[in-house]
């Protein structure tokens, strides 16, 4: 069963790093110090369960594993999510792409171009759809999620 | 080292384009020294036609450049036969062929194969599709302890009389050079026709087919200083007559009427279709631009890199060293401790290593030592000593910041 409270306390922690650590990041200069900062985004997190690390919620076409689950409110019609990863920068670099864009309803989240953070951050120059790099696939798992459900 | 790195190094116009990367990827692909570069673009500025179809002269200088590149192979591998080359795109394209042909006139319903546990996906998935559905098994031999081929159990599982045994020259992921002399005598002596995957054999010393004994080698172009989309399939002449074609078209038919084809000769056979020309012309190139260098002494370069980097390495206690120093190819597989390879991979990518992260096409590999993966730091004859030093000053910052 999915506790539906991780969706609330996930909304709660990225909303927490998008006033925090994203503007820490935007200050920071050298590649290191934002891959630091990156590291550390994971721990913010409410605990995932090991029970959902089922292949349902597996995003296909990753070296490294990452879990989805997606909940609309079926009032606000808003989308959230709560997720995980086994490797700690794609969790960092989906954390900053979801605290843009979690808990937006569809029209909002049509207009929303999260991906750009990340080469604003110069944190990845381009999302290419590179096997090694699960960026994109989850990516588009967030917005098919959003297509599918409006 | 008996040859001049930097100029060595200036040959190869890649380097010129990236000159603050350190290329560490070279068992995924290599460069190409200039000579290819220019065999291919005189091929299509200047010999450009369809080969063996058309009448006229321009074509038939096409075709015997062609043919020539076919008899370079031919020589570099000492096959009896130019024949016995066939062309195709790659490895994974010859296996595709190689499997597929043999079932039916040599593999049938209730026969075995044996493969190991380090072998590539082209050698594990063609069986998969073209074998398994009728009835044929796999037999797979395991790593000892320290990850290396089990020749002891490989020599109880011959008793089970596979039909084929197909390893690998050199595993790809950890870089261990299979013991191929014993494995082609051992399988030969139970009977067995022998496959060898030489993807990333064929780069590191000098394979003679004849004095293997070897039924069937496979390689890539492109890990061979080559172009991309060109490969070869050798087999002895006996075994390439049974193969079944993959694929039907032109060039490879004698007559065909609407009910029924007849097939051409060998090596024609199995190579339908318009083929890769430049790509061959490319790959001759390579092979004729090698034999020019010391293979010998790129060989012992890469060990030389390798044992630096070997040396930096066990500085880093955190590491866990998946490959061996001894018996390898110039392939470090290793992880760091409780960290997810990507997570390595990407702080390296920052620091302009290329180096290649996950399960390396061989899933079945990872499955059996329990990882998730591995960092891979393949050496090349182009890269230096300086380089292998930058590599290990980043990989201890990596290090650093995934221990913070
Ligand atoms: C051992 C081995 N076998 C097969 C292959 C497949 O080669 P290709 O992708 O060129 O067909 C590779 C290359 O990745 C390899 O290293």
């Amino acid at each position: 069963m999915i506790r539906p409270d991780i969706f609330t306390e996930t909304a709660t922690a990225l909303k927490n790093i998008y006033d925090k650590q994203l503007p820490q990041l935007r200050q920071l200069k050298d590649w290191q110090s934002k891959y630091r900062v990156l590291m550390t985004l994971g721990k913010e997190l409410p605990a995932f369960d090991s029970d959902w690390h089922r292949d349902e919620f597996l995003v296909q076409g990753c070296e490294s594993k990452a879990w989805l689950l997606h909940y609309q409110d079926p009032v606000t019609a808003q989308h959230f999510w709560a997720f995980d990863s086994d490797a700690r920068i794609v969790k960092g670099l989906i954390i900053l792409i979801l605290a843009q864009v979690n808990g937006l309803t569809a029209e909002e989240f049509a207009k929303a171009t999260p991906e750009l953070l990340l080469t604003e951050l110069q944190l990845q120059q381009n999302i290419s759809p590179s096997r090694s790099n699960g960026l994109l696939a989850v990516l588009n798992k967030i917005k098919n999620g959003v297509r599918s459900h409006c | 080292m008996n040859f001049n790195l930097p100029s060595l190094r200036q040959q190869f116009p890649f380097f010129d384009a990236h000159p603050d990367w350190i290329y560490l990827d070279n068992a995924a692909t290599l460069h190409k020294p200039q000579a290819v570069l220019d065999a291919m673009n005189v091929f299509y500025s200047q010999q450009n036609s369809n080969v063996h179809r058309s009448a006229h002269g321009l074509s038939q200088q096409a075709t015997a450049a062609f043919e020539a590149a076919r008899t370079t192979v031919a020589q570099f591998l000492n096959a009896r036969f130019s024949h016995e080359i066939i062309w195709t795109s790659g490895t994974t394209a010859g296996f595709n062929q190689l499997v597929f042909g043999l079932m039916g006139p040599v593999l049938q319903f209730g026969d075995r194969v044996l493969i190991s546990t380090m072998e590539h996906h082209a050698n594990i998935v063609p069986w998969h599709i073209h074998a398994l559905p009728f009835g044929v098994e796999l037999d797979v031999v395991p790593m000892t302890a320290d990850h290396r081929f089990d020749l002891a159990v490989f020599t109880e599982l011959l008793k089970l009389k596979p039909k084929v045994v197909s390893i690998s020259h050199i595993s790809n992921a950890l870089g261990h050079i299979q013991p191929i002399a014993d494995i082609v005598r051992l399988a030969k002596a139970a009977g067995a026709i022998v496959v060898l995957d030489g993807a990333q054999g064929i780069v590191w010393e000098q394979v003679d087919v004849q004095t293997l004994d070897v039924d069937f080698y496979l390689f890539s172009g492109h890990k061979l200083y080559g172009p991309t989309g060109i490969g070869v399939l050798y087999g002895k002449t006996e075994y390439l007559e049974l193969l079944r074609p993959l694929l039907g078209g032109g060039e490879m038919i004698k007559t065909v009427s609407f009910t029924q084809s007849s097939w051409n000769d060998l090596p024609y056979r199995l190579e339908a279709g318009t083929p890769n020309m430049a790509g061959a012309i490319g790959l001759a190139a390579a092979i004729l631009w090698l034999q020019q260098q010391n293979l010998a002494a790129f060989q012992q370069h890469k060990k030389n890199l390798m044992q630096r980097f070997y040396e930096g390495c066990r500085q880093i206690p955190a590491l866990e060293l998946l490959s061996g120093p001894t018996t390898n190819a110039g392939i470090v597989a290793l992880n760091l401790k409780n960290e997810h390879p990507a997570d390595l991979a990407t702080l390296l990518d920052q620091q302009k290593i290329a180096v290649r992260a996950g399960t390396h096409c061989a899933m079945p590999l990872f499955q059996a030592i329990n990882r998730k993966g591995s960092v891979r730091f393949s050496f090349g004859c182009y890269n230096s000593f300086d380089e292998i030093d930058r590599t290990l000053t980043a990989l201890a910052t990596a290090v650093e910041l995934l221990a913070e």
